[in-house]
Formats: C-alpha cells, structure tokens, sequence
C-alpha cells in the first residue's frame, strides 16, 4: 500500500470506508467539516450511506436508530457538536448500541474558538452524558495515527457493544501528513442477538428490543453491573500508550496525549542534549487510563515530579494525580485559546520545575 | 367459515397500563391489525416515545427501539437509510413530537424520509402528569396552565398535520381521529394507506390521531368523548391534508 499525503479530516472519513464503515451522519462545525465534505462524494462511490443531519442532536440518535439496527455507523464533529450528542451517547450505553464518534477539539467553553483545543478531556473520558457509563476513548498524535484508531474503533464497538470516542483536535484535523491504510482484517460482528433489523432478517419468531428504560430498581441495578463489567474488561484488555525516553534515570516525567506529546517530544530532545533527561508517557487510549504505567513511572527512585501538559486549564492532570498515589507530586502545564506551547516553553517549565526540586 | 374475531399476532397478550378511556390501546390495536394484514411483521421496527407509550414496545410484538424525546424521527431517520427494507414507523405524543421534537418531525418530513408517523393528539401531556401541550386549546386548564392557556402568553394551539402539509416535499399528511367507532373506521383506513405508501417507497407518511385523555382532561371516558368532539374536532379537522399525487409525477410533475 502507497502513502498518501492527506488532511487529517479526510483520512478519517477515508479511514471509517477501509474499516467497512459505509453509513456516516454529520453536521457541519468548523475545525472538521472536511469529514464530511469528503464523504459526500466519497460515500456515493462505494456505495454507503451520508447524510447531512439537522442537527448534532439528530444526528446523535440517527446513529442510535441506525447501529441499534446493527449496522456499523460513524459521526465526526467539534466539541459543541459533542456536547449536543451527549445525550445519544448516554442513550448509546444505556442500549449497549455501538458507534464511533470523532471529536476534532476546538476552543470552549460555549462558543470558544475553532482553533485546536485538548479541553474536552472531562467530557471524554467521564462520559460525556448522564448516568453510570463511560466511553473507551483514543487519542491520536498524527494524522497515521488518526486513520488507524479510526479503524480500531469499530470492532472495539462492537466487542463492547458501546460508543467509542476518538479525540482529536483542530491540529489533527487540518494538518496534511502521510497515511498508509492497514488492511483491515476485521468483518462486522453477528448483531442477531440485539439488533432490531427486523425478525425476518434473523430467521426468528423472537423480536428484538434495543432500550435503556428499565423502571424496576433490581432490573436497573442489573442493567448498570453489566456495564460495570464491560468498563473493567476495558480496563484490563485495551489499555495503550506510548513510552519516551523513560529509559534514563530521569527525575521528571512528562504525561501528554495527542499533538501536544509531539510538541513535548522536541522539548525531551532538546533536553537530552543539553544533558537533562526527561521520560514521557503518552496515553493512547485515555479510557481506559494507563494507570499502573504512570504508578511504575511515579514510583521509580529518582522520581520527583510528574508534569501534565495539556492544551487546557488542566483536566489529565487530575487523573495523573490520581494514578501517582502519592509517590510523587504532580504539576501542570498548558495553554488554550488554540496558543500551543512551544518547545521552548515546555523546556523552560521543566527547567523551572526540576530547579525547586 | 366465518371470521373469528382475534388478537392480531402483531398485538402482544398483555393486559395494558392505560387509563380507562385511553385510546392508546385502539391505536396499538390498529397499528398491529394493519402490520398483520400487509404480512410485514417480521420486518417492522417500531420506535416507542417517551410519554404513556413510552412501553407500547410491551404490547406490539416486532422490533422495536426506544427513542429519547421526540428524536424518534432521526432514529427513524437512521435505521430506513441503513436498512430502507424494513417498515419503519414513529410512534408520538403532543410533547415528544410537537414540543421537544418539533425539529425532527419536520426535517424527517421535509426530507421525505419514507417511514410513518403516528401521532397521537390528546392536547396534554399524560405520562408526566398533565401539563400543557402546544396542542392545549385555548382556556383549557392544565398543571402547568391552572389559569387555563392563555394564549396572548404562548400562543395559540399548533396544527401540526397543517405544518407539515405546507412542505413542499411529496407526503402523505392526514388527520383522523380514535375517540368513536364512526371515526376509528376511517383512522384504520389512514393507517393502512400510509403504510402502503411506505411499502411503495413513495414518501413520509403521517397520520395525526385526535385521542382522549380523561385523566389528564378531569373527566370522565363520556365527558372526554363529548369534549373531544366539541372542543378538538372543530379545531383539529379530520381528513386528508395531502398525498403524494399519482407515482408517475410527484413535485417532478409541476
């Protein structure tokens, strides 16, 4: 397979068609309306399904209506448009219905700004919308990375039976990177179990009934310990992330997620010639959270700080925290607005940082 | 042989929760006599709305998905474009459709998405305890309008057959009514054509079902029937609003 140069929005869309993803309902929102601008004429080519919604709030459950059917759908959007889809993403869980959504992070709260913002992280990784669930969430840091999550979104829907989130931002968006498409080697899993996509098409006298409703207490209870379970088996099967330069005897680690790690990488180069050695650890997924990664991290001897850097007012780093127990502190570092923190910056954080130490 | 009189297999064997004088249960009942005789119960996909019928899916026996609040229609909307075989249809009340859904029943509609719509007109809200509707009549007291709707404060009664008739996308847009034998014969009829035109692949199908609500109304079944043909017939006419003309012409045809 041939690289190809892409934008980062357009490889996604081009991503969810390798993975036989061929249903995509959207609506526009800047910093990822190329998605669907591209899949407008891509969709019709293969021979799948693209429509403009009304609305995030419609869109959001004509994916519900659509995967409740059992068939393998897709929506991007940008973090209002997210917000508005919380509900369906709840709905989603409740069901047990699996969808990818994409969140191309631009500037908030409210309005905001379209420039790349990372401040969507609570909203991600705490579920987004109400009630006990969560979502497995990935980050991408590159436009390959992007196409290739997309197209592991799918089967980990399906394995789970839940929505999966992948958060990017106005940089993996608009960015234009090589990509090379793996070849996709998983099929659509047998929905007969659960989808409503009619009693014929199952051979069954059985009828189906995707819902969330369960008014008796012990059914509910019930409804939520299966979820339970299918966030701890994420936990134990599906953690990812990405090691720098923890090799060294470093005394302050870095934590960073998408094209902010990129940033920091340049800042640990840069480090490491002028002699100080800084680790990172990039989370790939960000839930389920490398939690015993960062403990190991936090617990080597010459330890003595954990940094989260992040393109918002600190949201990670209240995991970080969380994960260290204890066995060191941890700081913060980060912009938003869309400024990125140069290498530079970061170099001078750190430096600051390992001085007071 | 004669005919015997029975439970349609769309119809489940289960007593219902409605209220004495409800016409929810003759609309289900309706519902399930049509999906019978067109033979397509076994690829029908009910969507149920949050409201009383927030459980009809325990009393039809097909497929059937559980909608949020008036985004029946966009889960409509995503499963005929997925699958547009199955028989899709939407299942409404006054709040989930003209209130909290108003969007999605119109944009559905507009795009002639080719699934129906059944919405069930009892000028209140019923499942959250009586509060006022955008079908409330004018002077009518509810929870939420003890003083009776003032209509110089939130306007007046919304028509929704008539808004939706006023698209120009190709429909087939009918009002009838459940509350009387006379009128339940003709709503069968509705409902049946507007799921041929589904099966046609021809267009939105919407049937509006001027229904009871003693409870909600603080009267009895009778005074509900009586009420419904004085107050809400002459508002909410029965009959036809549109359809999508002869197959070969359509808005083409102009």
């Amino acid at each position: 397979m041939a690289k190809i140069l892409m934008k980062g929005n357009e490889a996604i869309g081009e991503a969810a068609i390798r993975a036989g993803c061929l249903n995509y309902f959207a609506y526009p929102i800047t910093p990822q309306s190329e998605v669907a601008e591209y899949l407008s004429h891509r969709l019709p080519e293969v021979g799948g399904v693209f429509l403009q919604g009304e609305s995030e709030v419609a869109v959001g459950y004509m994916l519900l209506g659509a995967a409740g059917c059992g068939a393998r759908v897709f929506t991007t959007s940008s973090s209002p448009g997210i917000s508005l889809m919380s509900e369906a993403l709840s709905y989603m869980a409740g069901s047990q219905v699996p969808a990818v959504f994409v969140n191309i992070m631009r500037g908030g709260p409210g309005l905001g700004g379209i420039l790349p913002s990372q401040g969507d992280y609570f909203q991600a990784t705490k579920g987004g919308g109400h009630g006990d669930y969560r979502l497995l969430v990935m980050a991408p840091a590159s436009v390959q990375e992007a196409a290739e999550m997309v197209m592991m979104a799918f089967p980990l829907a399906e394995k789970y039976r839940n929505p999966v989130m992948i958060l990017g931002d106005g940089l993996i968006g608009q960015m234009m990177e090589p990509v090379e498409f793996p070849e996709n080697r998983i099929s659509p899993s047998n929905k007969d179990d659960w989808a409503t996509n009619g009693m014929d098409t199952r051979k069954s006298s059985k009828r189906n009934l995707v819902k969330s409703l369960f008014l008796d207490p012990v059914e509910l209870n019930n409804n939520n310990l299966v979820l339970k379970e299918k966030y701890a088996r994420m936990k134990r099967e599906e953690v990812r992330y990405e090691s720098y330069n923890m090799d060294t005897d470093y005394r302050l680690f870095i934590v960073s997620f998408g094209t902010m790690s990129r940033v920091c990488r340049t800042a640990i180069d840069n480090l490491k010639e002028e002699g100080i050695e800084v680790g990172m650890i990039r989370p790939q997924t960000l839930f389920p959270f490398p939690e015993e990664a960062i403990f190991a991290a936090a617990s080597k001897t010459d330890c003595s700080l954990a940094l989260s850097i992040e393109m918002s007012m600190g949201q990670m780093v209240e995991d970080v925290e969380r994960c260290v127990h204890g066995k060191c502190p941890v700081e913060w570092f980060g912009k938003c607005g869309g400024e990125v923190p140069t290498p530079e910056e970061i170099m001078d954080v750190v430096k600051g940082f390992l001085k007071s130490r | 042989m004669g005919k015997t009189f029975q439970r349609p297999a769309s119809l489940a064997a289960m007593d219902s929760h409605y209220c004495p004088g409800c016409t929810h249960g003759i609309a289900h009942r309706l519902i399930a006599e049509v999906i019978d005789e067109l033979g397509v119960r076994g690829r029908t996909v009910g969507i149920a709305p949050v409201g009383c019928a927030v459980l009809a899916y325990n009393y039809l026996d097909f497929d059937f998905q559980e909608a949020a609040h008036g985004r029946a229609p966009a889960q409509a909307t995503g499963i005929k474009r997925v699958r547009p075989d199955l028989v899709v249809f939407t299942y409404q009340g006054d709040g989930d459709l003209a209130s909290i859904g108003m969007g999605e029943i119109v944009h559905a509609a507009n795009r002639g998405e080719k699934f129906t719509t059944i919405f069930i007109n009892n000028a209140v809200y019923g499942m959250t305890g009586g509060q006022m509707a955008p079908t409330t009549m004018p002077g009518q007291r509810t929870t939420t309008s003890p003083f009776g709707r003032d209509v110089n404060n939130v306007g007046m009664p919304i028509k929704v057959a008539e808004l939706l008739a006023a698209l120009e996308t190709p429909a087939y847009i009918t009002r009838q009514s459940v509350i009387k034998p006379k009128y339940i014969v003709k709503a069968k009829k509705a409902i049946k054509t507007a799921f041929e035109y589904q099966l046609e692949n021809r267009c939105f199908s919407f049937v509006e079902l001027v229904s009871t609500c003693p409870t909600n109304w603080g009267l009895t079944p009778v005074q509900s029937v009586k009420w419904a043909e004085e107050t809400l017939l002459p508002y909410y006419r029965l009959g036809e609003l549109k359809n999508p003309g002869p197959a070969e012409g359509g808005c083409d045809a102009k």
